[in-house]
């Protein structure tokens, strides 16, 4: 989307900026004589339950309260490995006692049915309600169920999962895998970008592809893509032909990838050319922001959040800040180690901010690995900072794997993926 | 005529600090609050390591852990995968995302959050 605006509203924007920062720094709850400044985080994910721990970390005076309904969270990191049988859903649950015992948040198992952005105060869905002088909104992703002709949250919670929210869909889909038979067909379709985790379809076609290949070797994987290119794709590519020759295929939009109905009753999808048949069939829809963003407000026509790169804070309203999947962060992708990145600069800001004091200007990380197989590992890195322009990827940094990385150099990236998953998830729950 | 939207944000961020200058800051007593007091920057650029490295760089897998090391040490460390010195997988990749100096800002905050943590 652009970002460019003419002058006449760059300056009406102006204006209302300074009104609306004016109102947060001497409105009814001025920070120097509050007594403790109150942060609400909505969202207990990557994004979120970083900032939580981050602002406690960073100044324990704060009262930080965390809101998220579930008091177990699956990571969508390593739910391929689920699939995979190579790690079980105990494996990837984490929860919140030690963001309460160790760190002293409020978490609250709620979800916030109403965010008032004037009054500063949340709705739970309880009928609890919550004042704060900045909020933190982590929702997430949510799903445009009307994108694909016959899809719809039914059909993915019986006969074609998603499971692009860990949890009962990874179950699902895990449960299927196991039950389908040797020689059987599993149809993966990854929706157009921007997604969460570019990577992740061809992961989970890689670990799949682990499975199949040692318990029903006649099988075969068709992935039926919206897009006409994928993420780490020559190094995917590359690490299939190695262990799993002939059983992934992958067709790109143009070229029949691109589905556009479903058949729950025939297990079947519908592309330009023609019916393709299932044993399973797992659809990832397209995307956009979190329901809560919607509902507040925070969205613009993109279906994602604008923020300010900075602090991350909402350019539609003073005092929300937005992190992860559900914002707009130039560069970056959509990732959970981009959202943990982003929340503790949202978090170091606001810290910042109730001292009266300028952010430090952003840098953010992020760093994926996927895993082909046992002891086949592959990276993306990436490093960001504000640019006039926004978040960009410093020239001449991060990058991918190279496409020459030979046996031993793929192994220990398989390992460092253990290591990637055991830290930031400690450094987010633990 | 067309103005970009960042340098908007820009200007309303540095009014909005600008009124709040005068607030007084609240009481943070605690480890990293303290090492981000001395050092700001370094900490906005340190922060993201800690995602593979662990907290404060106490790693608890395979990953090297960098708690409880020197600034010297962490600074050398990174400007070796940054030049290629010394063989990685992805921390080349990284280092080459920072000037010398925001290494040596990275160091330094590593180098010393430990300390506080005592």
């Amino acid at each position: 989307m652009s970002h460019k605006i003419s002058r006449r509203d760059f300056n009406k924007l102006l204006a209302s900026g300074v009104a609306g920062s004016a109102l947060g720094i001497f409105g009814a709850r001025t920070p120097a004589y509050a007594a403790q400044n109150r942060v609400v985080v909505i969202g207990g994910g990557f994004g979120g339950a970083a900032a939580a721990k981050y602002l406690k970390k960073l100044d324990a005076s704060l009262s930080v309260t965390l809101v998220e309904p579930k008091a177990t969270f699956y990571t969508c990191p390593f739910s391929n490995w689920v699939l995979g049988g190579m790690r079980t859903m105990q494996d990837i649950a984490h929860n919140y006692a030690m963001l309460r015992t160790r760190y002293g948040i409020n978490v609250i198992a709620d979800s916030a049915s109403r965010i008032d952005a004037v009054k500063r105060t949340i709705t739970l869905k309880s009928g609890k309600v919550l004042n704060y002088d900045r909020l933190i909104v982590s929702p997430g992703i949510d799903f445009k169920w009307n994108a694909i002709e016959g899809y719809s949250e039914a059909l993915a919670g019986t006969k074609m999962p998603h499971a692009y929210q860990a949890g009962p869909q990874t179950i699902l889909l895990h449960k299927q895998l196991l039950a389908m038979k040797n020689g059987g067909k599993v149809l993966i379709c990854p929706p157009g970008n921007p997604f969460r985790c570019p990577p992740g379809p061809y992961e989970r076609a890689s670990l799949i592809a682990h499975y199949l290949k040692s318990k029903k070797p006649k099988s075969k994987i068709i992935i039926l893509d919206a897009k006409e290119k994928f993420s780490k794709q020559g190094l995917f590519k590359k690490g299939w032909e190695t262990l799993y020759p002939g059983m992934i295929e992958w067709r790109s939009g143009p070229t029949g990838g691109k589905i556009t109905k479903v058949d729950g009753r025939a297990m079947s999808v519908t592309t330009d050319f023609g019916v393709e048949k299932g044993d399973v069939i797992n659809i990832i829809p397209p995307q956009q922001a979190g329901k809560i963003a919607f509902e507040a407000g925070l969205t613009d026509a993109s279906g994602w959040c604008p923020v300010n790169p900075s602090t991350f804070e909402s350019t539609l309203h003073p005092g929300i800040h937005v992190i992860g999947d559900a914002c707009i962060a130039g560069a970056m992708p959509k990732s959970g180690f981009a959202a943990s990145s982003q929340g503790k600069v949202a978090a170091a800001s606001i810290v910042r901010l109730f001292q009266g004091k300028e952010p430090a200007p952003p840098s953010l990380v992020n760093t994926c690995y996927s895993l082909i197989g046992t002891d086949y590992g592959i990276s993306v890195a990436g490093v960001y900072s504000l640019s006039p322009t926004g978040i960009i990827e410093v020239p001449g940094s991060g990058g991918l794997t190279p496409m020459d990385a030979d046996a031993d150099h793929l192994r220990q990236e398989a390992m460092f993926a253990v290591g990637w998953y055991k830290n930031i998830s400690q450094d987010i729950w633990g | 005529m067309q103005v970009s939207i960042r340098s908007l944000l820009t200007a309303c961020f540095v009014s909005s600090a600008l009124l709040g200058a005068g607030v007084e800051a609240s009481a943070a007593a605690n480890p990293a609050g303290s090492a981000a007091e001395a050092n700001p920057r370094g900490q906005i650029l340190s922060l993201s390591c800690s995602s593979c490295h662990g907290t404060d760089g106490k790693s608890s897998g395979i990953i090297p852990s960098f708690y409880g090391k020197t600034p010297e040490y962490i600074e050398s460390s990174l400007m070796d995968f940054k030049s290629g010195k010394r063989f990685s997988t992805v921390m080349g990749r990284h280092a080459k995302g920072y000037t010398d100096e925001e290494i040596h800002q990275i160091a330094q905050y590593f180098g010393t959050v430990w300390k506080n943590n005592k």
